[in-house]
């Protein structure tokens, strides 16, 4: 397998062909706020958290969705990097209703780490207070759109790994949320196994085990990769 | 001037492009037809593209005896008397009744073949008398001619519009006639696709879609991808606000269109393309579709008889009409049954288009132009418009300005060029307060800027435009008068970028919505000082952290009007 020498932040990285920026960039041991992000799933540069400044590049790249190569200087925290990030942060924040005091997702909940990661502790843009619907006629998950980001990474892991695709995206801008189905209630969706993969990969509290009170939503956001990886490496296929 | 079919004494050449018809154009036509009819035969009646001066349509042009006359403002109800007007029957018989010195000149001259000297009549014609005062119906028509050679018509270049208005966009034949096809054929029996490329390379061509991205250079790039399939796609989305340039082309000349894709085609290797066209544009799929029948069933396309080398077929699609789609990573997204949704880039199209596959992604006025180059030679055509802004341009003029409509004209001209020779200046407004005056012309739509009125010597050149914060785009200017606020201008561009956001990612999704509050607060003067600080960090932000074009581009409103009009934005800020 080739090899790739780049440098991040000044410190120089090697990484296998092929790489996403984002992967030289944790191989240099760096942390990189990521929302819309997760390894196993196709990546979409959606949340803009990730993104990095490269030399010669006149544009900011999303580190998850681009790939690196030979010799690139990135700079992943320059101080223009880090007021936009939390200004995306703020702009989330005030787009969605997110009192985290009431959310099932409360301390377990990647919005709010990465928050703290920016060193979010209020929003300079005034809150929306859109009105948003909560549906639970699913028998063991609901889902709460107040606290959806949009990040479509349940969208992704039902269509990618478990095949059911079930979820999507409707409407636009502002407007936009994710549906099950035709527009359906999740309940009547005959297509959802019940296989519990959205809920697991779910960044806050909007998607969520039905029976779980403030506080104790605990996703296994590594399975997507491991399910990912266990097809594309065949480890079912008997011999 | 313009030759007649064979036959024929005299033609009129009604506008139904949308325009038009929007202002009664087709019952016009029609009534046209209806009137024509008991002419025997002597005078033809053709609906045609857009004629260019959209703001008084409907328009009629009269090819008669003597040159072209062109009338506007026209009702259906006028069409007995056009008809009687330019049937030469009745032509010759007012001639020799002697009811005019002047019957007999040139009507393209600016003299008046039609109607008794006006001082005569024109205080004695009563609207509506047209049954029983012919004289009057006739002086009617003759204040609504308008002047051919006045500077609208005059300074115009049309290159890429040159048959739009002329031939009836339903006819093969007329195209033909005029030398679509030619070039498609040539290419196919004298140039090898490197030989096209190289021409359309050198012509120095850019993207009229918006960026003005060399074409060459983008074709070069598709054609020496890896051996397998390609793809030709033509952006026919036209989601701009106000722009109708690509309309005019896909509804006035679809035939030329067709030539210029199938040349890229060639050029690039593809052997499928697709036209895709919003749905808010049926007359123009409607074309479209018929156009690409017609050559199809004399096999210009689905693998030209002859041309064994040459397989190519072409599909319109049909897009529901949401701005984004213009994009291209969305376009292409969408064709393939997704979506409209853009991605990031790279890889761009050319490398990974449509189902993976590199993939030609070029703009209507682009590809309507190539068969212009090839005609023309890429010298000749280099030497029209500046070095690194070649070639002629259509701009959609319209706001506060006395003749709205379309306009080609070599790139470089002067932005006063467009606006007060062409365009007429600026309309008075009677009543509104401090209107009437010219204060900004705003190009490139939705994503572009304003350019300040004493700025209108400026070339309109890629270049030139960016460095004054404005756009090129695809061709829209407005122009804006004195009795519009600054803020309230880059409002209504800011709510245009809130509803077709596409929600995927959060500058644009949120922080529009953001922008626009904002803006409410100058527009309606609560502002607080601060409030101009977080909207310029804020433009900051969106412009450099949107994942595609439509949210990059939206706060260029903005800060253009903040960067010329600062002092408007100030008072908006609400006093202690
Ligand atoms: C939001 C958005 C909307 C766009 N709309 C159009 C459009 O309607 N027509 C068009 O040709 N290009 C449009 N573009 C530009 C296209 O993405 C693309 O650059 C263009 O079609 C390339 O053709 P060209 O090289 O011939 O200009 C749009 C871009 C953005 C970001
Ligand atoms: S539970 Fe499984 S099948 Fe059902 S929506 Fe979630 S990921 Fe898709
Ligand atoms: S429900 Fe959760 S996973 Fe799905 S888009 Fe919303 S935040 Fe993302
Ligand atoms: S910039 Fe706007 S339109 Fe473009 S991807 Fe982001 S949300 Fe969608
Ligand atoms: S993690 Fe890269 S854009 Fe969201
Ligand atoms: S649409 Fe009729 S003149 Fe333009």
């Amino acid at each position: 397998m080739s090899v790739i020498t780049l440098s991040i932040d000044g410190q120089p990285v090697a990484v296998p062909a092929g790489s996403s920026l984002l992967q030289a960039v944790r191989a240099a041991g760096i942390r990189l706020p990521t929302l819309c992000h997760l390894d196993g799933l196709s990546p979409v540069g959606a949340c803009r958290l990730c993104l990095v400044q490269v030399e010669g590049v006149s544009r900011l790249l999303p580190a998850c969705a681009s790939e690196a190569s030979e010799g690139l200087q990135v700079q992943t925290d320059t101080p223009e990097l880090r007021e936009y990030r939390r200004m995306a942060v703020e702009l989330f924040f005030a787009e969605g209703n997110h009192e985290c005091a009431y959310c099932v997702a409360n301390g377990d909940c990647e919005l709010q780490d990465v928050a703290v990661t920016v060193g979010m502790d209020h929003s300079r843009f005034p809150y929306r207070w859109p009105n948003r619907s909560v549906d639970a006629s699913h028998p063991l998950f609901s889902l709460d759109h107040n606290r959806c980001i949009l990040c479509t990474r349940c969208v992704r892991v039902c269509d990618e790994i478990e095949a059911a695709h079930v979820w999507d995206v409707a409407e636009r801008g502002a407007h936009c949320r994710i549906i099950a189905g035709l527009d359906q209630p999740w309940g009547e969706v005959d297509a959802c196994t019940h296989c519990g993969k959205c809920v697991d990969v779910c960044p806050t509290g909007a998607l969520f085990h039905k029976a779980d009170g403030t506080a104790e939503k605990h996703p296994d956001r590594e399975r997507a990769q491991h399910l990912r990886r266990a097809r594309d490496q065949h480890e079912w296929q008997h011999r | 001037m313009i030759a007649l079919p064979p036959g024929s004494a005299s033609q009129l050449r009604c506008c139904h492009a949308s325009g038009c018809r929007s202002a009664g154009g087709e019952a016009l036509l029609q009534a046209l037809q209806e009137a024509a009819r008991d002419t025997g035969g002597t005078l033809t009646v053709k609906g045609v593209g857009c004629l260019r001066l959209c703001g008084r349509g409907p328009l009629v042009a009269w090819d008669g005896p003597g040159g072209t006359a062109l009338f506007g403002d026209l009702r259906p109800a006028q069409a007995g008397d056009l008809v009687r007007l330019a049937s030469p029957g009745d032509h010759e018989e007012r001639r020799r009744d002697g009811q005019g010195s002047q019957a007999g000149s040139q009507p393209a001259r600016g003299s008046d073949p039609i109607v008794p000297s006006t001082d005569q009549d024109t205080g004695s014609a009563a609207p509506g008398g047209a049954e029983a005062q012919p004289e009057a119906a006739m002086a009617a028509l003759a204040s609504q001619r308008l002047d051919l050679e006045q500077p609208f018509f005059a300074l115009q270049r049309p290159l890429v519009l040159e048959h739009c208005g002329l031939i009836d966009p339903d006819s093969l034949d007329e195209a033909l006639e005029r030398g679509a096809y030619a070039q498609l054929q040539r290419c196919l029996r004298e140039l090898s696709p490197e030989q096209v490329r190289a021409e359309i390379r050198l012509s120095g061509l850019r993207g009229r879609g918006g960026a003005g991205y060399p074409t060459g250079l983008k074709w070069d790039t598709v054609a020496l991808q890896p051996e397998g399939p390609r793809y030709v796609v033509c952006n026919a989305d036209e989601g701009d606000p106000g722009a109708f340039m690509n309309r005019s082309v896909l509804e006035g000349d679809p035939h030329r269109l067709l030539e210029g894709i199938a040349i890229a085609a060639y050029a690039v290797g593809a052997e499928r393309g697709y036209i895709y066209v919003r749905a808010e544009y049926p007359l123009a799929i409607a074309r479209m579709r018929r156009a690409l029948a017609q050559a199809r069933q004399r096999g210009l396309f689905g693998g030209a008889p002859g041309t064994a080398s040459f397989q190519f077929d072409l599909e319109v699609r049909v897009g529901a009409g949401a701005y984004v789609c213009g994009e291209e990573t969305a376009l292409l997204a969408s064709i393939q049954g997704r979506r409209g949704c853009p991605r990031p880039r790279p890889p761009f199209p050319a490398q990974s288009g449509l189902w993976g596959a590199p993939t030609l992604i070029n703009n209507v006025e682009t590809l309507a132009t190539v068969p212009v180059i090839l005609r023309m030679g890429s010298e000749a055509y280099a030497a029209i418009g500046t070095p690194t802004s070649p070639g002629t341009k259509v701009f959609a003029l319209s706001g506060a300005v006395r003749h709205t409509g379309l306009v080609e004209v070599p790139l470089g001209t002067a932005l006063r060029t467009i606006v007060e020779t062409i365009g007429g200046g600026s309309l008075e407004q009677p009543g509104v307060p401090g209107g009437g005056a010219l204060k900004a012309v705003q190009t490139g739509g939705p994503s572009g800027g304003c350019i300040p009125a004493d700025h209108l010597d400026t070339p309109v050149d890629y270049e030139s435009l960016r460095a004054l914060g404005a756009m090129m785009g695809s061709g829209g200017m407005v122009v804006v008068d004195t009795g519009t606020p600054m803020p309230l201008l880059a409002r209504h561009f800011m709510a245009f970028s809130v509803s077709e956001s596409c929600g995927k990612c959060v500058p644009c999704r949120a922080g529009t919505v953001q922008l626009a509050a904002l803006l409410d607060r100058f527009v309606e003067h609560r502002a607080e000082p601060a409030d101009l600080q977080r909207l310029e960090q804020l433009c900051a932000m969106v412009r450099d952290t949107s994942l595609c074009g439509l949210g990059q581009a939206a706060p260029s409103p903005v800060l253009s009007t903040l960067r010329w009009f600062r002092a408007e934005y100030e008072s908006g800020i609400a006093g202690p």
